[in-house]
């Protein structure tokens, strides 16, 4: 059967999509927490304030559209990594103008090592490999979505 | 695949720079498109989320209309306790978004968002009202044919799916660029509902038929588009 195709997210969803706690899949202050924000732009620079982020990894989901500036937070916990693997989250974009969802992955700064090995990274051209891994600020890690642009984000095919 | 609309369609304009320029990378489907999808067990589903015209005091104008039908995978199977969630603009055609300036009355008596949970044979069903078609600003007298948003979950990472649904008939549909993204009119067609007397109700509602169709494994890679 052939699936159904897919349409944008288009720029009206703020009113239903949300739901209570939704960027947190854990208490902010729970052991183990990690807190990730960033910003979604697009190929002028300009913030995208209408996107829907979803992250997860095993049971742990959480959701989080975009504010006026284009920035979303998520608390989700680090994933054990799968043997042989870094540990990464699984992050999918929704956006007005996109009409499909964008796939990608945050991986860990603090994880040189495994990200230097890891299977899905290597599929990755070197130069762009950054553009996965998120980076250590104060409190937080930083993790920004390019839609286009020098620094695109890498995205994975459906 | 020419059923998926591509990620640049610039008669879309929003999609000018916001689709992404370089090549996706592909991964074997075994590690990606296989994996688990998101878990939307957080999300909360109330019986009263599947009725959007029993949210208020009273009821909302409008025509009342039952949306409902299967969920299935790309093989076959379908889709048990699987969340469906619908958002949707008012009889008038206005959005209870705070983003939508449409100059279209809202409605007191309706919100326009639904959830339910598919049951043992992947059915699900909506009663709403019939949403109004809208002005947008994409080309000159530009405007929405009427549609209710859909958001599907299935149970790998390929088979997540935010979609559309059309009303049959809608004089709008062939000069929409956003359903017109789609290149091939077999995929087209596969976003129309039907109107199906089995599902109306007499004396009370008209009904609409729309079978939504997850990715499953067997499913072929897209192509990049």
């Amino acid at each position: 059967m052939n699936p159904t195709p897919s349409q944008t997210v288009g720029p009206f969803f703020g009113f239903a999509l949300p739901f209570e706690d939704d960027a947190n899949a854990l208490a902010p202050h729970a052991a183990g927490a990690v807190r990730i924000e960033g910003q979604v732009l697009d190929g002028a620079g300009e913030p995208v304030p209408d996107a829907l982020l979803e992250a997860w990894h095993g049971e742990q989901f959480a959701r989080c559209r975009t504010d006026a500036e284009g920035a979303f937070h998520f608390t989700l916990s680090k994933p054990e990594a799968a043997p042989g693997a870094a540990p990464f989250l699984n992050v999918i974009v929704f956006a007005r103008g996109l009409l499909r969802q964008l796939c990608t992955r945050i991986y860990f700064p603090d994880e040189r090592a495994a990200n230097d090995t890891d299977p899905v990274l290597a599929r990755v051209e070197p130069q762009r490999r950054h553009t996965l891994v998120a980076r250590q600020d104060a409190g937080a890690l930083h993790f920004d979505v390019w839609l286009q642009g020098e620094d695109e984000t890498v995205f994975f095919a459906l | 695949m020419p059923f998926e609309p591509p990620y640049l369609h610039p008669d879309y304009r929003s999609t000018v720079l916001r689709a992404p320029r370089r090549e996706l990378v592909r991964l074997p489907a075994e590690w990606f498109h296989h994996a688990a999808g998101p878990s939307f067990g957080r999300i909360p589903v109330r019986p009263e989320d599947a009725d959007l015209t029993r949210q208020h005091l009273g009821e909302p104008l409008g025509e009342r209309i039952i949306v409902s039908g299967r969920v299935l995978d790309s093989d076959g199977r379908p889709l048990r306790h699987t969340l469906v969630e619908v958002w949707q603009a008012n009889a008038a055609g206005r959005y209870l978004d705070p983003v939508d300036d449409h100059p279209a009355p809202l409605d007191p008596n309706f919100t326009g968002a639904g959830r339910c949970l598919t049951d043992d044979q992947g059915r699900y069903r909506f009663v709403t009202v019939k949403p109004g078609a809208y002005p947008w600003r994409n080309h000159a007298n530009a405007w929405r044919p009427a549609h209710i948003h859909f958001s599907l979950f299935g149970t790998t990472l390929a088979s997540r799916l935010v979609t559309q649904m059309y009303f049959p008939g809608d004089p709008l549909m062939p000069y929409d660029p956003i359903l017109n993204s789609i290149p091939d009119p077999r995929g087209r067609e596969l976003l129309v509902a039907r109107f199906d007397l089995d599902t109306t109700v007499p004396e009370w509602a008209l009904g609409y038929r729309w079978d939504i169709v997850l990715r499953g494994r067997g499913a072929a890679p897209l192509e990049a588009g």
